[in-house]
């Protein structure tokens, strides 16, 4: 399915872009095996550690399932405030 | 309640007198200003448009949720910001004192772990560097359970 993959701070800046559209394989559940995924592509995502995600504009853990899911974002820990 | 997230300067003396005209007997506030050291230039701040309005919006209503508060008003800028320059208001009224403290600490502990805001810092020759979320911010947020 084609999902919506945004990428912010110094995680858009190691990958290159601030986003793509990726058709996701079905065999993905949660957003620690579209991490690994990714990391075929972009090495960023081989340490998770350092990497916080987002499922459909919330915020979700690395278990999070990512069915039906339409944007999926990643991001490092936030520092607003 | 007011959220909201931009490029502009705000006027605190403002929004304090708009929450101090509610009614209620106490209005709390926190605001946040650039700092730096020496060598520090300026600081940029990212976020993720699509979510933040809504990130924070969930926030002011679990305080309000928790604390019946009259009124609850959140600005964060985002952009390019200079030594000095506000960068956040948290401001929260209520009947009591302790209520507008206490939702005010609980907001803008939970806006520096939950709202996707990212700083990055340049200095006077031009490096910059992401600034590092710090632990300390975690266990502030977590004393609110």
């Amino acid at each position: 399915m084609a999902v919506s993959i945004l990428y912010f701070a110094w995680v858009r800046e190691a990958i290159g872009t601030d986003g793509e559209t990726l058709d996701v394989p079905a065999s993905l559940l949660t957003v620690n095996d579209l991490a690994d995924w990714l990391a075929l592509r972009h090495p960023v995502f081989l340490d998770k550690s350092r990497l916080r995600a987002a499922v459909d504009q919330v915020m979700a853990p690395l278990s999070a399932p990512i069915a039906g899911a339409t944007e999926i974002a990643f991001f490092p820990p936030v520092t607003g405030g | 309640m007011i959220v909201r997230i931009g490029p502009e300067d705000f006027d605190t003396g403002a929004e304090l007198a708009r929450l101090e005209a509610l009614g209620g007997g106490a209005v709390a506030s926190f605001t946040g200003i650039v700092r730096g050291g020496p060598d520090f230039e300026s600081m940029t701040l990212d976020h993720y448009p699509a979510m933040t309005q809504a990130a924070l919006e969930a926030l002011a209503n679990e305080a309000n949720a928790r604390w019946q508060l009259a009124g609850v008003t959140i600005i964060h800028r985002v952009g390019e910001l200079r030594k000095g320059e506000r960068i956040v208001l948290v401001a929260c009224a209520s009947d009591h004192r302790a209520a507008a403290l206490d939702a005010c600490a609980f907001l803008i502990d939970n806006l520096k772990t939950k709202a996707p805001f990212w700083k990055k810092e340049r200095d006077v020759g031009g490096i910059e560097k992401w600034v590092d979320a710090r632990e300390s911010d975690d266990e502030a947020a977590s004393r609110w359970g």
